[in-house]
């Protein structure tokens, strides 16, 4: 008899509870819902307009629904189109983008893990001193840096190349592939770093041995904030580039701004997409593991 | 030959000394347990064997050579971590390796001792694993192989293993000794359980507070320690200490009294023993073992055996023995006793105390009379 009115009372806590549960869910699935669309709107705009006819886009406005199709303005952004006198398209500039993000992203990732390497396990004298002052390299706006570089390029002659590019890129991005690699590199356990000496494993050996093969979740981090982080830039390619050596950031910043009769909004959100898509690419094939490697330690 | 000889080893960590002078040598195909409370400075003595840590003053020598400033790698020596260390990324097998093809041992060779260390240790099956698909107890062999495939000149271990669960620890510590004795290479084995040191070690240092308390073989250890440190450290659960009074007993022979709950207790000292002017004060140390129920039997066939009254306040059977509490005025003092003459909670037992093992230690210096 007891037994069955504490049951009852049970029943009907677990009730209550799975009720609040269920509202508590649906309001947070509600709000995620609105702010993914809020998101993603602008994308899917781009991506209709890319498609439809610039004829059908002055008539209906830039926000509607397709009633054209058309593959031509991709091709037009890619190869044909007329920026500042020039109608090679977004190709070359395209190109500029991943011949400087793809070495930059690789040199400043590898600098960075060295450095976080160094920091976190052969700390010597003034090792957390150094640490900071690069932190401060994480806080600096870029445009602090615009004069220094501009004087620098001009002095090593780097000035207008997309390998002036890298050099700014690399030496910016230092700070931030350090501060990930440090931190993820401070989990591992020091007695490796003392077993491996005792092993005969010198500074190299143990960075290739055992530093390296623990690191990928942190690498994918840092390759990808890098690798976005340097293709979306556009003020130092802009500063420092102009023509035909612009990223594609500069370039559609050109795009946008020339000043032809009729403005060919089909074209544009194609040459845009175009100039989006490789960060989006890497965001699809590595954002499971940007989130994993930022959460999880060295070592589970 | 001694194969580690350590002297006036000092070390500091900016102002705070860690290590105030340490003395200790290993003969050859020793082994010495370092024991102590955490913090004393165990896994930095031997880091500093190791190499890990560098020498603030004083000479390490490994076989008859200077290592000051010798790097680890060229020591001659192999550590067994308390985390064992081993690298996640690579197979048992690779582990085991490393060091080799760091010194760029040939791959024959490589394997050759592979072989050898894995059927020591028993662990064939698991040198294609990684490290994470070991358990506690498998973990700890592979840690004693990477060890073991170096045959160095000196072992060294840091509390290997404290991470493993009671049982599976007295096992290893049985094969640990096992693998010494075939084995046969000089040992320093640090380890804060003093069950660990008294049953490995061919001698055990004591430290505490970055001092070498006592240096000596473990029953010496046990039965004459130096000081009250070593007395209360060794040993569990840790001698009684009773403070009293050295005096005289109806028979005119030395002996200590002290206020017992009926009265003074008067306790003949073991024979030709006299520590020192009647009215001394003095500090009784017994061993819980070495208090009985006390019988006329047992007083006849044990020499020195003294008795007290006391109430007896808790029993602990544990099993194989039954810890008794015991009020001797203002102490408590701890009994080890066979469980069939076990005392009962709120009897006035008699006890016997076995005084040829009672030590007595100054109460000022608190060192061994
Ligand atoms: N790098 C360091 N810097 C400053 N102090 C240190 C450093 N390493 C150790 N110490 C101090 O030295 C003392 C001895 O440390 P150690 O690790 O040798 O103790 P231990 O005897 O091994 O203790 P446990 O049993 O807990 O392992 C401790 O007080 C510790 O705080
Ligand atoms: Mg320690």
């Amino acid at each position: 008899m007891t037994d069955a009115t504490i049951a009852a009372v049970h029943d009907r806590e677990a009730a209550a509870a799975s009720r609040r549960h269920f509202v508590s869910r649906t309001i947070i699935y509600a709000l995620l819902t609105i702010f993914a669309v809020i998101y993603l709107a602008p994308l899917l705009i781009l991506v209709f307009n890319s498609f439809r006819e610039q004829p059908e886009i002055a008539q209906n406005g830039l926000i509607a629904f397709p009633r054209s199709f058309q593959l031509k303005a991709w091709a037009e952004a890619w190869s044909t189109y007329c920026i500042g006198g020039t109608c090679e398209g977004m190709r070359r500039n395209f190109l500029n983008s991943l011949w400087m993000a793809v070495p930059a992203t690789i040199l400043s990732t590898l600098l960075g893990a060295m450095n976080g390497y160094v920091l976190s396990k052969w700390r010597f004298k003034g090792s957390e001193v150094l640490f900071t002052l690069m932190l401060l390299g994480v806080f600096m706006p870029g445009q602090i840096a615009l004069m220094p570089w501009a004087f620098l390029l001009g002095k090593v002659g780097l000035t207008n190349s997309t390998y002036g590019l890298i050099l700014i890129h690399v030496v910016q991005g230092i700070s931030f592939t350090t501060l990930f690699c440090r931190n993820y590199y401070v989990s591992i356990p020091d007695d490796l770093i003392k077993a491996a000496r005792i092993d005969g494993a010198g500074f190299w050996r143990i960075f290739r041995k055992i530093i390296l093969p623990l690191s990928p979740p942190i690498l994918i981090v840092t390759v990808i904030w890098q690798f976005t982080g340097i293709w979306n830039e556009y003020l130092f390619g802009v500063v420092f580039t102009s023509g035909r050596e612009q990223p594609i950031t500069a370039a559609l910043v050109a795009l946008t701004a020339s000043g032809t009769n009729v403005r060919a909004y089909d074209v544009m959100s194609a040459a845009v997409l175009i100039g989006a898509l490789p960060p989006l690419l890497v965001y699809f094939l590595g954002g499971k593991y940007f989130v994993r490697g930022l959460t999880q330690g060295a070592i589970k | 030959m001694s194969s580690l000889n350590i002297r006036n080893l000092r070390k500091s960590f900016g102002a705070v000394e860690v290590l105030k002078g340490i003395n200790i040598e290993a003969r050859t195909g020793e082994f010495i347990a370092l024991v102590g409370p955490s913090g004393c400075g165990k896994s930095t003595l031997l880091a500093m064997i190791a190499g890990l840590e560098s020498v603030s003053e004083g000479e390490i020598r490994i076989g008859d050579r200077l290592v000051n400033s010798v790097a680890p790698k060229d020591r001659d020596i192999a550590m067994v971590f308390q985390s064992y260390a081993l690298y996640p990324t690579m197979t048992v097998r690779e582990n085991i390796t490393f060091g080799m093809e760091s010194r760029g041992v040939p791959k024959p060779q490589r394997d050759e001792a592979v072989k050898r260390v894995a059927a020591l240790l028993q662990i064939e099956p698991l040198l294609k694993r990684k490290p994470g698909q070991l358990s506690g107890g498998q973990r700890q062999r592979v840690a004693m192989g990477r060890a073991l495939v170096r045959d160095p000149k000196l072992f060294l271990f840091d509390e290997p293993l404290s991470n493993l669960d009671a049982k599976l620890r007295v096992d290893m510590r049985t094969e640990i000794k096992k693998l010494h004795h075939r084995v046969g290479k000089t040992t320093v084995y640090v380890t804060h359980d003093q069950v660990e040191a008294m049953t490995l070690a061919s001698r055990i240092a004591v430290m505490h507070q970055g001092q070498v308390q006592q240096f000596d073989e473990p029953q010496v250890v046990y039965d004459r320690p130096a000081n009250m440190f070593v007395a209360g450290f060794m040993g569990s659960p840790a001698m009684n200490f009773i403070p009293a009074t050295l005096t005289t007993d109806a028979e005119g022979k030395p002996a200590v009294s002290f206020k017992a709950t009926g009265g003074t207790a008067v306790l003949t000292l073991q024979d030709g023993i006299s520590p020192g002017a009647a009215g001394r004060d003095v500090i009784l140390g017994v061993r819980p073992e070495h208090i009985f129920r006390y019988s006329h039997e047992l007083k006849a066939s044990k020499k020195s055996i003294a008795s007290v009254d006391a109430p007896v306040e808790m029993v602990e059977p544990t099993g194989a023995e039954t810890i008794g509490l015991m009020r001797f005025g203002e102490l408590e003092v701890t009994g080890r006793f066979d469980p069939d003459e076990a005392p009962r909670m709120g009897e006035t037992i008699t006890l016997g105390i076995d005084m040829s093992h009672a030590c007595l230690f100054d109460p000022v210096t608190r060192n061994l009379i």
